[in-house]
């Protein structure tokens, strides 16, 4: 061994054919690629543009099947109002979706602070703005709630949502005695509450104020999570929380504020759902929680975190709206459209395993 | 030990306890401008822990460890980063769907000038996007054609050297490699060691911890033998074979005196 330590500072015996061989680690070499190779690198840096893809081939065979009635402005209005609410729980779920993590409770949430605006507005007759306000203080805290214990007592998103999502429900069938708060009662007390249910007509399209809502949202959280420090490291911690913590993100408190901020979306939501519904109704949005996680993952984000664009689930759930509509008009029984969307979902998640797994 | 510098890193009886295991049993720690210093030791000699120590991973039960004179106390990783220590991991804690340039500046992104900036948050991507290509350049990387690609699509020794580039080009006083060549081949391995000799070459002190005796020999200014949670003895490359190091290393010979600290 002792002839090594003589040209310590020379290269080592073994690595004296090196001086013949490319030196340069960081180069690329061009391998050629088959037609298949392309498309899942393709679809590898736009993970969006499967469900691109799959909403513009489903509207075009809708709109063999159904006919004219599908393009009609005022059956696409209807579309996008259809989808409004889950939607903006879909924007919600993203954020905590694109953390690795999952949130049940979205749609418990937003029940919840529903009731909350309207007993607040209607019961107590506090003013509406004010109802809505705490509303939105109440969506923020019960999302800081979730992210606490998934944070601090360290359990998983699946178990604390769950529960979560049990507890939230309880406590608006208590708060609102199972009993609606009736359209009526609503115009006469706090028509505010109503607003985002009402609507402009451009032609014969209806555009109600909640779809306008929707793609503000997803707007905004488009913007946070790719401009903005914030939303890089939302991407990160997915990614892989460790390297993440390694790298200086205090990923607990960036993890608190992205279940906040879901809930804060909750919230924002459970008063679009006022308008949407017509009445505060504390058996409405049963299935939110699912079809929820449905627009996610059939927008393309990822269910094991970090990767996926958030404006992904908002054509998820363009997806979901086109395919309900398109085999009502067409006449299909309704039990085939959830036979349909269960397959469209096992067949997304099917792709992006499948996209994940693309080689260098 | 002639060096009559003041060490820039320096660590004097520092303990660290998890549970009943005592992983840095007293452990000192010197590191000088400008020097090269590699820590060897067996598994489980507390290498690991001592590294976490410095880089702020962890936070020490006992002891004192001081930068440049100052006494510090890291409770993170971000507060030792802000102190100027870079530290490459050995799991190069990058995130692999994130392009080179977002992982070059995690966690201390570059704001656009002005409104969107001060008030929305706007993350100026040009300019960051234009430092990470600039800093990838220096250090001969920048066949990386591409700063938007994700870091899981290069092969281990770029992403190796887009974490070196990172440590380089933020670390204002020390850098810290863990294992840089140990999950790579032997042309990508000599790269490394090459970008090592680069970032020396420009000042920055460098500890570097691995397990490959001929790369610490060959790189190396001097090698601090740990040993059962503490510094053992620092060797000179030049003095000692490697087969005495791995004996220090392993307690087969005893260390030489005049450099085992009292």
């Amino acid at each position: 061994m002792s002839e090594t330590q003589k040209s310590s500072r020379q290269k080592q015996e073994f690595e004296q054919t090196l001086e013949s061989s490319d030196s340069n680690v960081a180069t690329f070499e061009h391998k050629h690629r088959s037609l298949f190779d392309n498309v899942q690198h393709f679809l590898h840096g736009n993970p969006t543009m499967v469900p691109v893809i799959v909403l513009i081939v489903s509207i075009i065979i809708f709109g063999f099947v159904a006919g004219s009635k599908f393009f009609s402005p005022f059956n696409l209005s209807l579309i996008m109002q259809q989808v409004s609410i889950i939607g903006i729980l879909a924007a919600a779920q993203s954020l905590v979706i694109l953390t690795a993590g999952i949130d049940l409770s979205v749609g418990a949430i937003m029940v919840l602070m529903s009731v909350i605006m309207g007993q607040l507005a209607v019961t107590i007759g506090i003013p509406a703005p004010l109802a809505i306000f705490v509303g939105f203080i109440g969506g923020i805290c019960a999302g800081a709630l979730n992210g606490f214990l998934v944070t601090r007592i360290k359990l998983p998103p699946f178990i604390v949502t769950l529960g979560t999502w049990n507890i939230f429900f309880a406590l608006n069938l208590w708060l609102s005695g199972a009993q609606s708060i009736r359209s009526q009662t609503l115009d006469e007390v706090a028509p505010l509450l109503k607003f985002f249910g009402e609507s402009i007509a451009i032609g014969g399209a209806r555009i109600t104020y909640g779809s306008i809502l929707m793609l503000v949202i997803f707007g905004a959280l488009w913007y946070i999570l790719n401009h903005t420090g914030w939303g890089r490291h939302v991407y990160a911690i997915g990614d892989d929380k460790e390297a993440a913590e390694l790298s200086g993100i205090r990923t607990n408190r960036t993890l608190i504020t992205v279940y906040g901020l879901a809930g804060l979306v909750c919230a924002i939501g459970a008063w679009a759902s006022i308008g949407r519904v017509g009445s505060v109704s504390p058996q409405s949005f049963q299935e939110a929680n699912l079809q929820s996680i449905t627009a996610v993952v059939i927008g393309g984000i990822s269910l094991f975190g970090g990767r996926g664009s958030i404006i992904g689930p908002l054509i998820g759930a363009l997806i979901v709206g086109v395919f309900n509509s398109g085999l009502r008009l067409a006449g299909v029984d309704v039990l085939w459209q959830v036979f349909a969307i269960g397959w469209l979902t096992i067949i997304a998640v099917a792709i992006d395993q499948w996209i994940r797994k693309v080689s260098s | 030990m002639s060096n009559t510098q003041q060490p820039v890193l320096k660590a004097r009886g520092i303990v660290k306890r998890y549970g009943r295991v005592t992983a840095l049993d007293h452990a000192d720690f010197d590191l000088y401008p400008g020097e090269v210093l590699a820590v060897i030791g067996d598994n489980g000699a507390g290498k690991s822990s001592l590294i976490k120590a410095l880089s702020g991973a962890v936070s020490i039960d006992e002891g004192s460890i001081e930068l440049d004179g100052e006494p510090i106390g890291f409770t993170s990783p971000m507060e030792a980063r802000e102190a100027g220590i870079e530290t490459v991991y050995q799991n190069l804690a990058l995130s692999p769907a994130l392009s080179i340039a977002d992982n070059m500046f995690m966690g201390r992104e570059l704001r656009k000038k002005g409104f969107l900036g001060k008030y929305f948050g706007a993350l100026d991507h040009k300019e960051m996007q234009r430092q990470a290509r600039e800093k990838l350049t220096e250090l001969g990387l920048m066949t990386i054609q591409n700063i938007n690609q994700a870091v899981e699509t290069l092969s281990g020794g770029q992403r190796q050297g887009v974490a070196v580039a990172r440590a380089a080009a933020f670390g204002s006083r020390v850098v810290i490699m863990d294992e840089p060549t140990a999950a790579l081949g032997v042309k990508e391995s000599r790269r490394v060691l090459d970008l090592i000799a680069d970032v020396k070459a420009r000042g920055m002190p460098i500890v570097l911890i691995s397990h490959n005796m001929p790369h610490v020999f060959e790189v190396a200014d001097r090698i601090h033998v740990h040993r059962l949670g503490k510094r053992l003895c620092t060797i000179k490359p030049d003095d000692y074979s490697m087969s005495d190091a791995v004996a220090f290393m392993t307690g087969a010979k005893q260390p030489p005196g005049q450099d085992a600290v009292a």
